[in-house]
């Protein structure tokens, strides 16, 4: 038994020490781990303990524990983020006194104005713009030449600021267009009789059996204060011309049935609190480029 | 299992390379490699204070690689990062000449214009005002350490680490303006970029130069490797002539044994063939991989040879099959205009022609659209169908360029640029600036009534209203089509 302990048992074929534990036989070779290896593991084990006390690093109940530099990876981005600012204000320095018009006169303040803007448009717009400023149904289309409240700069940039329909803004667009049907101002006759008289109005067919003379007189009584006598509408009061070829909710039967009984009235946020002035005067002028700034 | 076996498995892979000491030699070769040493290094230290007029929106640098503004100059040349392809047709025309090289004479450029040999033989010469020659600095590294030794060890090693540094500061040159760097480098206020180029390149011309020399030639460099796979037996090579020199004999029992009647070579035995070599070998072993043929043991041979009144060129470039045809008594024969040269040659023409002709018809402007794809298209007001779509506009002429915007294909079609002014008839004109390019958003309007397909050719064209230049570019214009 001492004897195990004092002279270890070596393997005659390989010549290395054995562990002394046997099995049926089987010696199990006594093959430490290598001297460098274990210096690495003992080495990782210091460092672990000095990083637990350096960095943040174990979780509490509530919190974890903050490490004495106080490293926190969101204090990385704040910098970050504040380095990109103070970067974008170097580089738009002239576009915080600017007016639209002066941006988009200047060719160097134009083309930060366009990246800047197709950025913010990107993060802010493209989700009911559509990318591009393509639109959809209920969602304009930014390309073309049609403006529901004007397309002018200074138009745009007082739509984007204070939005469209929105609640406690004091100058944001706002108009309401009855829902003549819910409401029972108009029977469904009358609705069709109306509908077919847009149709008219838009150089569309009609229904054989319409009630144009109807639909005239009644569009006349109800539609033409805001819409004009001919329709043509008015960006003041954010009422679309309906005769042009262009139309956010679709010209055809179903369609004009559906506004007039229930009504549309589109919203907009207002991003005057939410985006810094730069950046909406950047999305002013990016909007105005897209093809249909007036 | 015997003992040789195992001696044989025991035996080293590894060799410890002795050290050469190359001795000073003069001659026609080594006059040569002189003046192709002074060459190459005195334009490549030089060259890029080499002024070039270029206009003042210009570097006026000869040769500058002007990596943050995407542009290589060479005297009159630019290049713009889409025609680097230029860069691939002067590496092939490399190649070939290289291969043309060694179908005529062997590794003429390892001899005598690789980097390699041309840095090393300057080092060595360094080496050689310190130390002395070959015997002297074989004397010096066995003598024991004294004050001596050091002192010229010292300043051997310091002149080198001089010439490295010069080698990477003259580097770093070609890519900024040669003296501002110079002058932002002496007051340590060049950017780190250019410290860090500069030290890494001293230490691979002080490491290459200095310590590897011929290790780099034997062991690194795949030249050899593939030179030995491309030869033939006509390329004229550093030869020694054993037909001449064999057997090998003192003079004085040369003439001793011609007295006999019996055979004695003009090889004297004198090893300065193998005194002067710079890799360390033996010439008249043969032919062999680690001979950079440099020519120096011919200048030997051909010195000692003159002094014990014998003729030159017992060492001299020839071929292995004019030693065989020489032994038969047969004529020598040099074939430079064979297949294989004629080949090189003409694939050099070819490519160098083809180079040529690209560069001298190449635009100065260039003009590329991309469609925008949201939306397609927008049906305007009036019924109208307009597409957008982004032009970039390239000058490659030093001055300001105004390039009017016309495009064809439909009937009523109309073009305008966002923020961008038109002439009297209705064209948009973009001022592009000097050697650069410009993007503007680009609107293309057909009238309504216009029968449209999904979609249709079109042609976007931009002319030089001043040097008349005009590019075109194909795309599409869409529609909402038959659809509606």
């Amino acid at each position: 038994m001492d004897q195990r302990h004092d002279a270890p048992h070596i393997d005659p074929h390989t010549g290395i020490a054995t562990t002394g534990h046997e099995w049926d036989g089987i010696r199990e070779l006594n093959t430490p781990l290598p001297r460098w290896w274990l210096g690495i593991f003992y080495a990782s084990i210091l460092w672990s303990i000095g990083y637990w006390v350096v960095y943040p690093a174990w979780p509490l109940l509530t919190d974890t524990t903050r490490g004495v530099i106080g490293y926190a990876s969101r204090a990385d981005i704040s910098a970050d983020m504040a380095q990109l600012k103070a970067q974008r204000a170097v580089q738009a320095a002239g576009m915080a006194d600017a007016t639209p018009a002066q941006i988009k006169a200047d060719p160097t303040l134009f083309q930060i104005a366009m990246a800047q803007g197709k950025a913010a448009f990107g993060d802010n717009c493209a989700a009911c713009h559509g990318v591009g400023g393509a639109g959809a149904k209920g969602y304009p289309n930014l390309n073309d030449d049609d403006w529901l409240w004007g397309g002018s700069l200074d138009a745009i940039q007082q739509t984007i600021t204070h939005g469209i329909r929105v609640a406690g803004n004091d100058e944001t667009r706002v108009s309401q267009m009855p829902a003549f049907g819910r409401d029972g101002m108009l029977k469904r006759d009358e609705i069709n009789a109306v509908a077919n008289h847009v149709r008219e109005l838009a150089g569309l067919s009609t229904e054989p059996k319409a009630n144009l003379a109807l639909g005239r007189k009644l569009f006349a009584d109800n539609c033409a204060a805001c819409h004009g006598e001919a329709g043509k509408g008015n960006a003041e009061m954010g009422a679309p011309n309906l005769t042009d070829a262009i139309s956010l909710y679709g010209m055809d039967m179903a369609s004009l049935t559906e506004t007039i009984t229930n009504s549309r009235n589109g919203v907009m946020p207002a991003w005057g609190g939410r985006l810094d002035a730069t950046t909406i005067k950047a999305l002013t002028v990016y909007v105005h480029s897209l093809g249909g700034g007036q | 299992m015997s003992t040789a076996g195992a001696d044989s498995d025991d035996m080293p892979l590894f060799a410890a390379s002795r050290k050469v000491y190359p001795q000073s030699v003069s001659g026609p070769f080594r006059r040569a490699k002189w003046a192709i040493l002074f060459l190459c290094l005195g334009i490549y230290y030089l060259l890029p204070f080499l002024r070039w007029d270029r206009g003042p929106h210009l570097p006026n640098q000869a040769v500058l690689a002007d990596i943050a503004n995407g542009r290589f100059y060479f005297f009159f040349i630019e290049i713009w990062p889409q025609e680097v392809y230029y860069f691939t047709g002067l590496l092939i025309i490399a190649s070939f000449a290289l291969f043309l090289m060694n179908a005529l004479a062997g590794r003429v450029w390892c001899g005598y214009l690789c980097p390699q040999t041309v840095w090393t033989d300057l080092f060595l010469a360094v080496e050689r005002f310190f130390e002395g020659d070959r015997r002297e600095r074989m004397r010096l590294d066995e003598a024991p350490w004294s004050f001596g030794k050091l002192w010229r060890k010292v300043a051997k090693h310091a002149v080198w680490l001089v010439i490295a540094w010069w080698t990477g500061g003259a580097w770093v040159l070609y890519f900024a303006d040669a003296p501002t760097l110079v002058r932002e480098l002496a007051t340590f206020t060049a950017p780190l970029s250019a410290y860090v180029w500069i030290a890494i390149l001293t230490f691979t011309t002080y490491t290459l130069a200095g310590i590897m020399r011929e290790q780099v030639c034997k062991f690194m460099c795949p030249w050899p490797r593939i030179q030995a796979a491309l030869t033939d037996d006509e390329a004229l090579n550093v030869t020694y002539r054993y037909d001449r020199g064999e057997p090998r004999v003192s003079v004085k029992q040369g003439l001793k044994l011609k007295a006999q009647g019996a055979p004695a070579g003009d090889c004297i035995d004198c090893y300065q063939c193998v005194a002067v070599c710079p890799v360390g070998i033996d010439i008249r072993d043969g032919a062999q991989l680690d001979c950079i043929q440099c020519g120096l043991c011919i200048d030997a041979c051909d010195t000692v040879m003159a002094k014990v009144d014998r003729p030159k060129q017992l060492i001299a470039y020839d071929t292995e099959i004019n030693v065989k045809r020489r032994m038969a008594g047969l004529k020598a024969i040099y074939r430079p205009f064979r297949a294989r040269t004629a080949i090189y040659a003409a694939l050099i023409v070819v490519v160098g022609g083809a180079m040529l002709w690209q560069l001298a018809t190449r635009r100065t402007a260039d003009i590329s659209v991309l469609h925008e794809r949201a939306p397609l298209f927008v049906t305007l007001s009036d019924g109208s169908i307009r597409n957008a779509y982004t032009v970039r506009l390239l000058n490659k002429r030093p001055e300001i360029r105004p390039f009017a915007l016309t495009v064809d294909g439909l009937p009523g079609i109309r073009i305008e640029a966002v923020g961008v002014v038109q002439t009297a008839d209705v064209r948009p004109v973009v001022a592009v600036d000097p050697d650069s390019s410009r993007e503007v958003r680009v609107l293309v309007t057909v009238p309504a009534g216009v029968p449209l397909e999904a979609s249709q050719a079109i042609t976007i064209t931009a002319s030089d209203l001043f040097a008349g230049e005009t590019v075109h570019a194909a795309d599409h214009f869409m529609a909402p089509g038959a659809k509606l």
